[in-house]
């Protein structure tokens, strides 16, 4: 609030003035609550609370075919689950899944930016095209990539030289994460390449003006000039987009339902606590998946220093 | 190599045209592979027709969305659509409600407790959604909200509440408030200057959080599985998920691609539209814009 607009006033007045001032941060702190308060519930009520009560549940063998035998075991779901070899592989398969697609849609979405940043023409046809993907819903999409993957129905065997026309992508687990990966950066890279846009548009022509009537490269302005002047843009884009694929989920339940060992981390916990009822140590998986999101988000923030506040200029 | 001045635009010109001729493909690819997919017959995908355009003799015509929307064994898909539509609706009218009051506060006033607001709001948009989806499933069964709309509406609604906060709180930040003040001085009342010059230049910010929000809850596929077990609630992409036709053996591809484009239709006629202010709010909640 600025105060620029009120008179200065005498050294006499100052401690009724100082009172003025607090009367009226209180009524607008206490504005500010009641607008704030009903958002505020609502996230808590559905994330919050029932995360609490996962730690809870997480503490007993509770299965839903048989609630009446619900017993308090302790940390032995934990237990359970760390030292079973399934657990690791689904983990590593996530952490394989977020960093390869992460890494493609940045590649490909800073060249797709880079195309749309110096386009003259058709601005609003590829803008438009660029948010179809986006918009699809990603079990569509799954489904669009899982047929077009198929020996039998696809084209992808056809197109691709050096593949037999009868190649069966999921029968084995190389393929068939390709084919999960294949989706899935198709449907994220333009979300990707629109806030890497955002964040070009931000960087100055002046100084890559300056940076090439000193002789750089393109290359050299690319790295020097314009990678540099866009940290935060790409830093944001990277958390959002790496925390979103590590809860990966849509497209492997739809294009392999977990088989050949493709299964995620999500998609684990999905399967203990809606197909075999075992809310115990699905609470416990549910748990454990928090955490693990938790270790990712700081490593990035870490990582990088990416201060999202910062990043939008919010103090 | 030095070029000349008129071959450098013109091999920059080509890279463009080339680059969006990638941009395009990339995009568009899939979605013409399944709208192609959708009009091959279904004794054609049975027998196996691999190839990208239906081949001759193997087109079906209009007759995968004909059995879709109208056969009665497919009644269960079109009741997903109308789930979808009012449960999306819903979601999108009350957490865009909800979230401009908060976003108002965040913009306008100064209160402890700002920071707070935007860090949880942060924290839930990164939540990883399938945690929940156990403790939801035991309190909804519990509070008899299993299975109906109230049961995916409200989750809808917190999930999309931190996306609407930030997109809108930054378009708030950029309304020029003093006119408001303005209005009143040149003989506005309050609810004048409100409704005659704030809801103008706040409408089209409160419009994009709606078009973002109800992409949300259309995409939404793990609450919508974990919550539902019937038709009652299944929005569109469960139902697509367990769509099984005649054979259970041998999923019926060119009907599911059919349904698919019909789940797409909606969010491809809210792009060509809204292009402009889609772009403008996904890029506000991350950087300034």
């Amino acid at each position: 609030m600025s105060t620029t607009t009120a008179p200065k006033a005498s050294r006499s007045q100052e401690p009724r003035r100082k009172a003025a001032v607090t009367d009226r941060e209180r009524t607008e702190n206490s504005l500010a609550r009641k607008l704030v308060a009903p958002a505020i519930v609502l996230m808590l009520f559905v994330t919050a609370f029932p995360m609490l009560r996962a730690l809870y549940l997480s503490l007993f063998s509770y299965s839903l075919t048989a609630p009446d035998d619900r017993e308090f075991v302790g940390l032995s779901n934990y237990w359970t689950a760390l030292s079973d070899e399934l657990f690791w592989r689904d983990t590593g398969n996530t952490v394989m899944i977020m960093l390869v697609t992460v890494f493609f849609e940045l590649v490909i979405g800073f060249a797709f930016a880079l195309v749309m940043h110096r386009l003259i023409f058709a601005r609003g046809l590829v803008r438009t095209s660029i948010l179809i993907p986006y918009g699809v819903i990603t079990v569509v999409s799954g489904f669009a990539w899982q047929f077009a993957f198929s020996n039998s129905n696809g084209f992808v065997n056809g197109w691709l030289p050096f593949i037999g026309d009868d190649f069966n992508w999921f029968a084995q687990y190389d393929s068939s994460m390709i084919a999960i990966m294949a989706s899935e950066i198709w449907k994220t890279t333009p979300f990707m390449s629109l806030l890497l846009l955002a964040g070009l548009a931000q960087v100055s022509e002046d100084m890559i003006e300056a940076a090439k009537v000193d002789g750089a490269t393109w290359f050299q302005r690319l790295y020097k000039v314009i990678l540099p002047n866009m940290k935060a843009a790409i830093m944001v884009a990277v958390l959002f987009r790496a925390l979103d694929a590590y809860r990966i989920f849509d497209n492997i339940f739809v294009m392999t339902a977990g088989a050949n060992g493709t299964e995620s981390i999500s998609f684990l916990t999905y399967r203990q606590v809606i197909e075999q009822f075992q809310l115990g140590i699905g609470s416990a998986l549910s748990v454990l998946l928090f955490l693990s999101v938790l270790v990712v988000a700081f490593v990035i923030v870490k990582v990088f220093r990416v201060n999202l506040a910062d990043a939008r200029q919010e103090s | 190599m030095a070029l000349t001045g008129k071959n450098k635009d013109r091999v920059q010109r080509g890279g463009m045209v080339l680059g969006v001729a990638l941009v395009l493909g990339w995009c568009l690819l899939p979605v013409v592979w399944i709208i192609s997919l959708s009009f091959k017959s279904q004794a054609a995908v049975t027998n196996g027709s691999p190839g990208f355009f239906p081949s001759s003799g193997g087109g079906a015509g209009w007759d995968n969305y004909r059995d879709l929307l109208f056969d009665d064994q497919y009644a269960q898909f079109r009741r997903s659509i109308l789930n979808s539509i009012g449960i999306s609706l819903i979601a999108t009218i009350l957490s865009v409600a909800i979230a401009t009051l908060a976003a108002y506060a965040i913009a306008r006033l100064d209160f402890k407790g700002k920071k707070f607001v935007l860090t949880t709001a942060l924290v839930i948009a990164m939540f990883p959604v399938v945690s929940l989806v156990g403790p939801l499933f035991d309190m909804w069964r519990t509070i008899g909200l299993y299975d109906t709309w109230p049961g995916l509406i409200i989750p809808y609604m917190s999930f999309t509440l931190p996306l609407a906060i930030w997109t809108l709180s930054a378009f708030f930040r950029e309304i020029p408030w003093e006119m408001e003040q303005a209005a009143q001085v040149d003989g506005a009342t309050q609810w004048q200057a409100f409704r005659k010059v704030i809801v103008p230049l706040a409408a089209p910010g409160v419009f994009t959080a709606a078009i973002l929000t109800f992409f949300f809850a259309w995409n939404d596929f793990v609450f919508g599985i974990s919550l539902t077990s019937t038709e009652a609630a299944r929005p569109i992409p469960a139902s697509l998920s367990f769509f099984v036709g005649n054979d259970p053996f041998n999923r019926p591809a060119s009907l599911l691609a059919a349904g698919a484009v019909v789940a797409t239709v909606p969010i491809v006629i809210l792009v060509l539209f809204f292009q402009r202010k889609i772009v403008a709010g996904l890029t506000a909640g991350a950087v300034k814009g």
